[in-house]
């Protein structure tokens, strides 16, 4: 009978707790037991109170820790690989979505250096403003995306550039046709200038007009596809960005005949990738697989001829295609002892990586000029694989 | 009674742990324990993982040269200024195009809602067929329809359309002439400023003429006289001191004057017409919140619709509208960070820029943060302000 204990009628609360079957547990004499230990009631929240700062603290060396990232990668199975959102000729989809470029050709590479094979890339699109963020936080482990060396970028961004990959410079492209006059960048004074924010390019720029005492409005647009379009459309009278850049671009306008590119150059943009600070072995893997890429061009080995020069009678080409007896440079480094073979199987030397997406074989048809090797009075030189 | 015995007894059952206060004390304490550990892991945490990937951190950048430009800007800036000045710039645009936005959007807002509750049949299904449209579309693709679809397919410079008074038209802005203010000018600003105070002056008087006597007073012409008249009378004493800069054809665009640049423009016309058909339906539900028999009463008492609506209707449809309009206002102001989509140097595009320059993610994004947050608590407090004073005051 619900009435017929008095206690059951103090309250909601009471009658709750009757309901819920915990009546038992509140008796008056549990109460007076729980009133004398009062101080151990305290004690025991003192308690929770300090694991749980305990657990934080553990949580916060947990997450400090973290693994190497040729073993990251390695257990993934794949490398991941951070390109621009689209530059003809350095990392742009093509009609079938597979990336095409140099600087997608240096992420093959060093898959092949590393697993073999050179199809265990994924790209990350990045825009100019994701690229160090990604790169720092993890998200991609290598930023081959035309990225200017700067000593900023190696020190106060935390990255190391492994190397130039193309040595570029900035230039401006006019449609001739709407600036009939206009043969020199020294003419530019007043103009609308188009231009990708938070790049070297628009801080040269800045530096250009300045320098040269001239005027200019700057028409700044975070994705290169904006800045694209805008040219395209009129809003601003030039493009301005890497000289290798402009020629991709110019190949994606409306009517690509009406436009050229002056001849200024007015910077030094060496692209290169880059990768996080604080991993050596990882940072060496990707610089030697540019250099192998360079001496492979040296030496004469091509994608065609790699399985012959193995049998070379040379010492040299042995040692660097990983023929030599006990050879522990490949071991050493981290990576299988025959990797050049890899790199070469996979995406040529790098003269034909250039040749494909940039130069004679590619519809930009850009001269080597200073990309080409030393021995040819370019500035490309590797040290020895020895 | 047994009940009663039981209520006695409560004081002895002084156990802490059942004691409802301690209770909510402790665990208001322990909330607040576990917030500020949990903020102090975030933020260790994120310190010792910039430590160990050898990023930079700190506040010392803000004090750096930018090195970049940005094409529009209210306070002095060049390429020479600071990271922390190139910050300002774009929080002050920011605020431009926020503030005329919001005065924009709350005069369509309120001529649309209005209109809405027209007994004119076309008015009214004007209003409405603007509502539906502008609400139903996401402010972005507003922005690139302003932006590409109807500044973009405007004329090449070459071929810009001529407006009256010297002012042009083309895809690389809106230019009209800019006043030079010349000698002896700053009796201008004098002269507007006495014809406002004597405007406010004049509508006092009327008004309490009016309550003494009954009798009315064109306040709104002779203000209107007066603000502009007084600084026509001191523009003709000081003899014609202010001359007009027009702009000019030159080799790539228009020289000279003043441009409104069509980034600017697109993001300030699409925030506030995407805004005002929220601000509409705010209006709207406000005036049919007002009872009818209040604009009954109003035509029984002799006054005409649109007295009633202005002071009868309007003021009492105030008060359910002013709270949804301060939110209408946060959302414009933050809505101005899509200006990044078409390129125009809002405090989001140039702190991103900055970030970019500098790689200073997690610090530029915390001051981005800390902006949009005091704009908003300032507006929001602005509003509230606003709303008690024109809250019901009972006599």
């Amino acid at each position: 009978m619900p009435f017929v204990n008095g206690r059951r009628r103090v309250g909601y609360d009471a009658g709750f707790r009757v309901w819920a079957g915990m009546g038992a547990a509140f008796t008056r004499e549990k109460i007076r037991v729980c009133l004398k230990n009062r101080e151990k009631g305290l004690w025991v929240m003192k308690h929770i109170a300090i694991s749980i700062l305990g657990a934080a603290t553990l949580g916060l060396m947990a997450s400090a820790a973290s693994a190497t990232t040729l073993d990251t990668v390695k257990a993934k199975g794949f490398i991941q690989c951070g390109v621009s959102t689209g530059l003809a000729g350095f990392s742009a989809p093509d009609d079938k979505g597979d990336w095409q470029g140099i600087d997608a050709d240096f992420c093959r590479a060093v898959a092949a250096a590393v697993f073999g094979d050179g199809t265990k890339v994924k790209f990350t699109p990045l825009s100019a403003k994701e690229r160090f963020t990604a790169l720092q936080s993890g998200e991609v482990d290598i930023l081959s995306r035309n990225t200017t060396w700067t000593i900023n970028r190696d020190t106060a961004l935390g990255l190391n550039f492994v190397g130039t990959t193309y040595y570029d410079g900035q230039g401006f492209m006019i449609n001739a046709k709407k600036l009939p006059g206009v043969n020199s960048a020294l003419q530019l004074s007043g103009a609308a200038v188009c231009v990708q924010s938070g790049t070297t390019t628009e801080l040269n720029l800045a530096d250009y007009f300045k320098a040269n005492k001239m005027e200019y409005n700057p028409v700044v647009f975070e994705k290169l596809e904006e800045v694209n379009a805008a040219y395209d459309a009129g809003r601003c009278d030039v493009y301005t960005t890497d000289q290798s850049g402009l020629y991709g671009i110019r190949l994606t306008l409306g009517a690509p005949a009406d436009h050229v590119v002056l001849p200024e150059i007015i910077s030094k943009e060496p692209l290169g990738p880059a990768v996080r600070q604080g991993d050596d072995q990882w940072y060496h893997i990707v610089k030697w697989t540019y250099f192998a890429l360079l001496d492979a061009e040296e030496l004469g080995i091509t994608k065609a001829n790699v399985d012959e020069m193995k049998n070379s009678a040379s010492p040299e080409i042995k040692r660097v295609l990983g023929q030599e007896a006990d050879t522990k440079i490949g071991t050493d480094l981290g990576v299988s002892n025959d990797w050049v073979v890899n790199i070469v199987k996979a995406v040529g030397n790098y003269g034909e990586m250039f040749d494909r997406n940039v130069g004679s074989g590619s519809p930009l048809k850009i001269a080597r000029g200073i990309n080409a090797l030393w021995t040819k009075g370019g500035l490309q030189y590797a040290p020895p694989i020895r | 009674m047994a009940s009663q015995e039981v209520l006695r007894e409560e004081p002895s059952r002084a156990s802490l742990i059942n004691d409802p206060k301690v209770r909510s004390i402790f665990y208001q304490c322990l909330v607040v324990a576990l917030l500020v550990s949990g903020v102090w892991w975030i933020v260790h945490n994120t310190i010792v993982n910039l430590t160990n990937l050898h990023i930079a951190s700190g506040f010392a950048f803000l004090r750096g040269r930018a090195g970049f430009d940005i094409s529009d800007t209210a306070i002095a800036y060049t390429s020479d200024s600071t990271y922390g000045r190139a910050i300002i710039v774009g929080l002050i645009n920011t605020l431009i195009v926020a503030f005329v936005g919001i005065i924009t959007a709350t005069i369509i807002g309120f001529i649309v809602g209005i209109g809405r509750l027209s007994k004119n049949w076309l008015i009214q299904k004007i209003c409405t067929v603007y509502v539906e449209v502008f609400r139903n579309i996401p402010p972005l693709l507003v922005i690139f329809f302003w932006y590409s679809g109807v500044l973009a397919v405007l004329p090449a410079p070459r071929d810009s359309i001529n407006l009256p008074f010297g002012s042009f038209l083309n895809q690389r802005g809106f230019y009209f002439p800019r006043a030079v203010w010349g000698d002896g000018s700053w009796l201008i600003p004098v002269g507007l400023l006495v014809g406002i105070a004597m405007a406010w002056f004049v509508a006092r008087k009327a008004h309490q003429r009016q309550m003494a006597t009954g009798q009315q007073f064109p306040v709104f012409w002779t203000s209107l006289a007066l603000i502009i008249g007084l600084p026509l009378l001191a523009y003709v004493l000081s003899g014609f001191p202010v001359t007009f800069d027009f702009p000019k054809q030159s080799t790539f665009n228009l020289t000279g004057g003043f441009v409104v640049k069509p980034e600017f423009l697109s993001l300030y016309l699409a925030l506030s017409f995407y805004t005002a058909a929220f601000i509409a339906e705010i209006v709207r539900a406000g005036i049919r919140g007002v009872a009818k028999g209040q604009s009954e009463a109003s035509s029984a008492l002799g006054l005409r619709a649109g007295q009633a609506l202005r002071l009868v209707v309007v003021p009492q449809a105030m008060r359910i509208v002013i709270p949804p309009l301060a939110s209408q206002y946060l959302n414009l102001t933050k809505n101005s960070s899509l200006a990044i989509a078409i390129g125009y140097p809002d405090l989001t595009a140039t702190t991103g820029t900055v970030l970019n320059q500098t790689g200073q993610a997690v610090e530029c994004v915390v001051i981005m943060m800390v902006i949009y947050l005091a704009i908003s608590l300032l507006t929001s407090l602005f509003m509230n302000w606003f709303n008690a004073k024109m809250a019901l005051v009972e006599r």
